[in-house]
């Protein structure tokens, strides 16, 4: 094999691994930030027309690298939109209106891959980010054979690969995944929803990224198949050493991998911390409705509850907070003002986590005239 | 393998059918213009053509209609078609010889020209949607919506007699002897440009627009996306994943349309006196020259069997889904 990796590292060395390097991955909880992507304030809208839906407000978001990061929220409010518009997939009449999304490579450099020219940005897509799609059932292009649509990924990064070498390391990654390797000559459609799935996640290591986004990688399958492929990511990214933005609107599945959990709401993102910090001390009304909203996989049951009303029309936004139509916890001033991220009132809490409501946020509230409330014991737990 | 035999069964069934029905046609119809036509030609047809044509139209009385039948089979799988009686003694298969190679060759090459041609403007205007590249749909429509004849006429009056850049009838010079000499061949592709050029500019209109449309619908699909994704280059995501999806429904029209030559082009030949099938049909009306239509009528249906053969074999090559079906 002629492929190395971006260490020099011949990749399906017979020895260590089957790519990369080793286990790289940094501790959840490192007071040292070595970001690998970095989403700065980035907005996107709807329609080009005269009033365009915003869609995205302002969202950022931090990869720390070997972290694995949930992305959860309800449907439709703009996870895959985001996924789509951080690597610049973004379908018409999507269109990024502002904002930075930053990559920084191994060896330190940062760029900002929204301003990346043509030849640049197809030269970093996959081998810097790989992205699986929310529809893996459509992610294959149901006449080429499964092998052929792994090997030309790596062969448009890598000329010098031979198709031959291309579909031994496309063998590699289908065993990487669990699937037999003489799948490589299987067209999609004679293949199961489990091991479409399984497909692309190889497909995405192909060129050892640095960053996977997984959009709902899981959604289309049934529990059983999502437990294994949950697992069976979590322990390619200890092999790896990549990081992951996992994106699902199931939190009780993120709880079993995510190192950071990012709550998103109408386009905002509300809140953003520790696993265990969100499934255990959520700050965010909305967090902790939605926690309450899904079974957990594992531990003690908990009641069900459910959120009541519907997620917003984003075109029917005003000012104010999205969410205090269906909060308990809503006063005067979450009409008045958009709450923005900040570091919770509660004392104690990890300093690196933060928050979007007007419980936590004297200081805006008062900024508009209104009286601030107290922080609710729901919303502090230690 | 088993979804090929499937489809040569299908075929040979119908190729049965087509046969039976062409068989029938004139046995049912009212009258008997053929033993007009035998007394009228009395003398200049042979024993033997007169018993050919008896079985091709039944008009052995003595003989049971299935027994006809068998004759009948027995003289098609021979290749006999009969004698025509316009061009006497000549038979039917010979003139059908004749003629089919000028069709073929000249609405054949045409219609390539037009698919091909048609197939990767509407790649590049679907791939470009919403760009100046729309504006050419309207200007290919509007071609496509002027009826032929009329279309041919005018390309006739304005390139031939107007501006006398071509001839505005034949298929080659008639002082030339048909050779492969490149002085021959050179005057036949200079008689059937203006021809050729009509057809394609009235057909091209829906080969760019199919393409356009399917362009639009596959560009949209996750697999193009992901083929993004991983950075391919542009040409290798246009070709390589949404044209190459896209062209699947073009390639099977493309098979019928040229399945449809054979008997599609009548009225070119006629406005052009292109001396291809189309024209000997239209001289066969004419003449009540019923051999030659039944034998020309066959060719149209095995032909349009034969690219429907051609369509299938295709699709399954290109589509693997289809080969799977249960
Ligand atoms: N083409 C479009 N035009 C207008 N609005 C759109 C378009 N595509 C998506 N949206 C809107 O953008 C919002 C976010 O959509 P997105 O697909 O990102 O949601 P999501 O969080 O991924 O949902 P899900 O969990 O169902 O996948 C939705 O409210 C949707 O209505
Ligand atoms: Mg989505």
């Amino acid at each position: 094999m002629t492929i190395t990796s971006p260490f020099g590292q011949p990749f399906g060395d017979p020895l260590g691994l089957p790519l990369g390097q080793p286990d790289v991955r940094t501790p959840a909880l490192t007071p040292v930030s070595d970001p690998v992507l970095e989403i700065r304030n980035l907005s996107v809208d709807y329609g080009y027309d005269g009033d365009p839906v915003h869609v995205l407000r302002q969202v950022s978001l931090t990869l720390e690298r070997g972290e694995v990061l949930g992305l959860a929220g309800e449907s439709g409010c703009g996870k895959s939109t985001l996924a789509y518009a951080a690597t610049r997939l973004l379908p018409p009449p999507g269109l990024i209106t502002g904002g930075e999304v930053l990559f920084t490579d191994r060896d330190g450099t940062t760029t900002d891959i929204l301003r990346l020219n043509d030849a640049q940005l197809r030269a970093s897509r996959w081998q810097d980010l790989a992205i699986v799609f929310q529809g893996a059932m459509n992610s294959l292009n149901p006449v080429f054979r499964v092998g052929r649509q792994i090997a030309d990924g790596i062969r448009a990064h890598r000329p010098e690969v031979s198709q031959k070498e291309a579909l031994e390391r496309s063998a590699e990654l289908l065993e990487l995944v669990g699937i037999s390797p003489d799948r490589l000559r299987s067209y999609p459609h004679q293949l199961s929803g489990g091991m479409r799935q399984r497909v692309m996640i190889a497909m995405a290591l192909a060129l050892d990224p640095q960053v996977l986004i997984m959009d709902e990688p899981t959604t289309a399958l049934d529990v059983v198949m999502q437990r294994q492929i949950v697992e069976q990511i979590a322990d390619l990214r200890d092999r790896l050493g990549f990081s992951v933005i996992f994106i699902t609107h199931d939190v009780s599945l993120l709880i079993e991998i995510a190192d950071r959990i990012a709550i998103m709401y109408a386009g905002e993102i509300v809140e953003d911390a520790a696993a265990r910090d969100v499934y255990q001390r959520p700050r965010h009304p909305y967090s902790s409705a939605l926690l309450h909203s899904f079974p957990p996989l594992r531990g003690p049951r908990r009641e069900l509850t459910g959120i009541p009303g519907s997620p917003p029309d984003l075109s029917k936004l005003g000012g104010g907070c999205p969410f205090r139509d269906r909060c308990a916890f809503a006063f005067d001033a979450c009409s008045k003002v958009n709450p923005e991220l900040v570091f919770p009132d509660v004392p104690g809490d990890d300093p690196r986590r933060s928050v979007a409501c007007l419980r936590h946020d004297p200081a805006a509230v008062r900024a508009v005239g209104e009286q601030p409330l107290p922080v609710p014991p729901e919303l502090s737990a230690r | 393998m088993r979804f090929f035999l499937r489809r040569f069964m299908f075929y040979v069934i119908t190729f049965w059918a087509a046969v039976t029905i062409n068989f029938l046609i004139p046995r049912l119809l009212p009258g008997d213009p053929v033993s007009a036509l035998i007394a009228k030609n009395q003398g200049r047809i042979s024993p033997d053509a007169t018993e050919a044509l008896r079985a091709l139209f039944g008009l052995d009385q003595d003989v049971s209609l299935w027994q006809q039948y068998l004759d009948y089979w027995g003289l098609i799988l021979h290749g006999e078609l009969g004698i025509s009686f316009t061009y006497f003694p000549t038979p039917v298969t010979e003139v059908i010889q004749q003629a089919l190679p000028w069709t073929i060759g000249l609405v054949g090459i045409a219609t390539i020209i037009s698919f091909t041609i048609g197939t990767l403007i509407g790649t590049g205007i679907g791939w470009r949607r919403g760009t100046w590249a729309d504006s050419l749909l309207p200007i290919s429509t509007f071609f496509s919506s002027v009826p032929y004849f009329w279309l041919a006429l005018i390309a006739i009056s304005l390139f031939s007699v107007t501006l006398g850049w071509f001839p505005a009838s034949g298929s080659y010079d008639r002082s030339l002897i048909p050779t492969w000499s490149w002085e021959f061949v050179g005057s036949v592709i200079y008689y059937g440009f203006l021809p050729a050029m009509t057809i394609v500019i009235s057909s091209i209109a829906g080969w760019i627009l199919g393409m356009r449309n399917m362009m639009v619908t596959v560009s949209s699909e996750d697999y193009v996306t992901v083929a993004q994704a991983k950075g391919l280059s542009e040409r290798a995501v246009m070709f390589g994943y949404a044209a190459r999806n896209a062209v699947l429904p073009q390639v099977s029209s493309f098979a019928l349309s040229l399945g449809f030559i054979v008997g599609g082009t009548l009225v070119m030949e006629i406005v052009f006196s292109y001396q291809g099938i189309g024209y000997f049909l239209f001289t066969a009306v004419a003449a009540k020259d019923y051999p030659l239509m039944q034998g020309i009528f066959l060719v149209i249906t095995l032909a349009v069997l034969f690219a429907n053969i051609v369509a299938d074999f295709v699709y399954g090559v290109l589509d693997p889904r289809t080969r799977q079906e249960g």
